[in-house]
């Protein structure tokens, strides 16, 4: 079995990566409008859900319990799938997802397929998969469009192409749609993308998509969109295959109740978004006659194994953690070498490549904790990232070389949330020295590596959780927690 | 692959510290049962109120609204296609025809080939349920809704939604699907959007750019 995660066992770690965009002024202008204006709309619709925290345990139980019967509610949804018409499929692996869908497109006889945006077939690079065996793949989500004609990487798990401005995509559109003379208003680039691909939808036999949600129960499929290409791609061709992560299937319907207002409130900041759909294998005389669904593991199962990172697999991939993270909203997401971002990036590709690759991952956060306020599945992501860089140092003892050694040290303290805190404490004591007006310059020594990268900020006075663990008892005190 | 589906279980019981265990089912059910749902699942407001809300959250989408009372429904359909310049409507299989304006003439559903939904200036349907707080139409495709098909290609949709129809949360809307939850469904929240392009929402991207709501108190 080779797990494979993208690209992200030949990316540059995290530091060398993030430096030359750390320099490209108007991708962080992009990224940094894209993220405040989500951010903005989030906030919005989750205050005036009164019960968001209430929704957000229910979440975490149902998944945390899903979890913990896995192959019990895999069988079920194999069972009602099949038995609604549908196929189940099994992979072990990238390898195994891709050539099972490659076989069953060829199958068909088809040499061409129309995608949903889907994260799980970045992960396995399916694209490039199907393309070796000659079938070409047209994605039909905008974002993924723009990614996919300008022979870019996705920088965002919500909306991949949020580092490019609008007349960035009108010379990508410009280009390969042959368009001299189109405008750069997002209504005319949207225009092009509707009339490009519109044939597409009519013609092509083969839909490719993902899953938001797999239902045990029934045996559904719910997919989540906004634009209707989505729709398109599940309604229009006569095959349908969806490749879906393990960690994807909940136990009943009903549960959709809780997720379906969890997820468009954190992915986009919409009450709901446009087009929901569920269907439940074969329809008579309505959408494609044949249904498939590759069930992927890919290094999914080893998480499962780890007890305290489990909860890695909760994630309905919102992308909020990413719009609330610093370091994210510094460098995007071109930055991590995988097409998951951001905090829940630093976590789950290193976790899938059983800590082989992605190793820097795990120090690519400044442990704010943001990404946990924001999660809607309540993911303790600092949590996970100072358990995984424990696990870095620990895998890495045998080699013997002085980083590894400092690493091994950074582990003892990394080791335990309370413990790490209190070296922040300590930290801060013994940095007198070094500080310049607040900053530390270029450190000495082993950690002048890291300095090089930027300027640290100097450990402040109070550190964010201490600030906002203080701020929760002042609340409490005065008597509004 | 046989073969991956046995390694795969395997590793998840590993994973999980459970060897095959034939009582796991029962004990999933009962763990499942147990889950605490302290969310709001039933609304509070009054049907007035509930209507009202509906329709607030309709017009943020940039949906059409327009009331009408289930006598004068077939005119209130009439102007809708008359004032957007509507000739050739199709009309979704299984919609009431008491329903339909009769001085127009729709073409049926099942008459209609892929060309028609392309070259077609609107449909009309009924939906299963709508949902007040995010201003949501649910088809479950059923006769007067339409196959999956009729309310995507077209350019314009007219949904008619009756005042019993609007729950106010989402939780109650899937209490009144529960009986089609085997069906297609499809979720509707306004026009279909993206905001791909700098945060800027754009309308009608290959879903109907077009939504107009009957709602028939
Ligand atoms: S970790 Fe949480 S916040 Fe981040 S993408 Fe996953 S569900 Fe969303």
């Amino acid at each position: 079995m080779t797990i494979r995660v993208a690209e992200s066992a030949q990316a540059p770690s995290f530091q060398k990566a993030a430096l030359p965009l750390l320099e490209d002024a108007q991708l962080r202008r992009n990224v940094r409008h894209a993220t405040d204006v989500i951010q903005l709309k989030r906030a919005q619709v989750v205050a005036e859900t009164v019960d968001w925290q209430e929704l957000r345990t229910t979440a975490s139980d149902t998944k945390a319990h899903t979890l913990r019967y896995l192959d019990h509610y895999l069988l079920q949804f194999e069972k009602a799938c099949t038995a609604a018409g549908g196929q189940v499929h099994w992979a072990a692996d990238a390898d195994d997802a891709n050539r099972i869908v490659a076989d069953l497109v060829r199958g068909y006889g088809g040499n061409e397929v129309i995608k949903i945006k889907t994260m799980t077939s970045d992960e396995t690079g399916l694209n490039e998969a199907l393309e070796h065996e000659g079938i070409r793949a047209h994605e039909t989500d905008l974002a993924e469009l723009i990614i996919q004609l300008g022979r870019d990487r996705p920088s965002h798990i919500v909306a991949p192409a949020l580092h490019k401005n609008r007349s960035q995509v009108r010379e990508i559109f410009r280009e390969t749609m042959h368009l001299p003379d189109l405008g750069d208003r997002p209504e005319d680039l949207t225009a092009a993308a509707r009339r490009y691909l519109r044939e597409k939808f009519l013609r092509v036999k083969v839909g490719i998509c993902g899953a938001n949600f797999l239902v045990a129960e029934t045996g559904s499929v719910c997919i989540v969109e906004s634009e209707g290409n989505g729709r398109m791609c599940l309604t229009m061709p006569e095959v349908l295959i969806s490749l879906a992560g393990i960690e994807k299937v909940i136990p009943s319907f009903q549960d959709l109740e809780v997720f379906l207002q969890l997820l468009p409130r954190s992915a986009t900041g919409e009450r709901m978004n446009p087009y929901n759909s569920l269907w439940t294998g074969v329809h008579a005389n309505d959408g494609p006659k044949h249904f498939h669904v590759v069930l992927l593991d890919n290094g999914r199962t080893s998480v499962l194994a780890d007890a305290e990172a489990r909860q890695t697999l909760h994630c309905i991939r919102c992308a909020a953690c990413l719009n609330a993270c610093p370091v994210y909203r510094q460098t995007s997401g071109l930055a991590y070498g995988s097409s998951y971002s951001g905090p829940i990036g630093a976590i789950v590709t290193p976790q899938l490549l059983n800590m082989e690759h992605g190793q820097s991952l795990p120090y690519a956060s400044s442990l704010c904790g943001a990404c946990y306020e924001v999660c809607p599945v309540k993911i303790d992501i600092p949590e996970v990232l100072i358990h995984l860089r424990g696990r870095v140092v620990r895998e890495q003892k045998s080699a013997l070389d002085a980083e590894a050694l400092a690493m091994k040290m950074a582990a003892a303290i990394f080791a335990s949330r309370r413990r790490f805190e209190a070296a922040q404490r300590l930290g801060r004591l013994a940095q007198g020295p070094l500080v310049r007006k607040g900053w530390f310059g270029n450190l000495p020594g082993l950690l002048g590596n890291w300095t090089r990268v930027r300027d640290l900020r100097a450990l402040p006075p109070q550190t964010f959780r201490e600030w906002w663990k203080q701020r929760a008892k002042n609340a409490e005190r005065s008597g509004h927690a | 692959m046989p073969d991956a589906r046995d390694a795969i279980l395997e590793r998840i019981c590993s994973a999980t510290r459970r060897g095959a265990d034939e009582n796991a089912p029962a004990r999933a059910a009962e763990e499942f049962a147990a889950i605490a749902r302290p969310y709001l699942r039933a609304g509070r407001l009054d049907a007035e109120a509930r209507l009202h809300l509906f329709i607030d959250r309709l017009h943020d989408y940039d949906a059409h609204v327009v009331e009408t009372s289930a006598d004068s429904l077939p005119r209130t359909i009439a102007n809708v296609l008359q004032q957007h310049g509507q000739r050739k409507v199709i009309a979704a299989d299984g919609l009431p025809h008491e329903m339909l304006p009769r001085d127009f003439e729709f073409l049926a559903e099942r008459e209609a080939g892929i060309e028609d939904l392309n070259e077609c200036d609107g449909i009309v349907t009924v939906c299963t349920v709508a949902i007040a707080s995010t201003g949501t139409i649910v088809l479950a495709h059923g006769p007067g809704e339409g196959a999956r098909r009729l309310s995507l290609i077209p350019d314009r949709h007219l949904c008619v939604v009756r005042a019993h129809q609007v729950v106010e949360t989402v939780p109650e809307a899937f209490d009144r699907l529960a009986p089609s939850a085997t069906h297609p469904l499809t979720f509707i929240s306004g026009p279909s959007a993206t905001a791909d392009i700098e945060m800027t929402r754009i309308r009608g991207v290959h879903g109907p750019r077009f939504l107009d709501v009957v709602v028939v108190r």
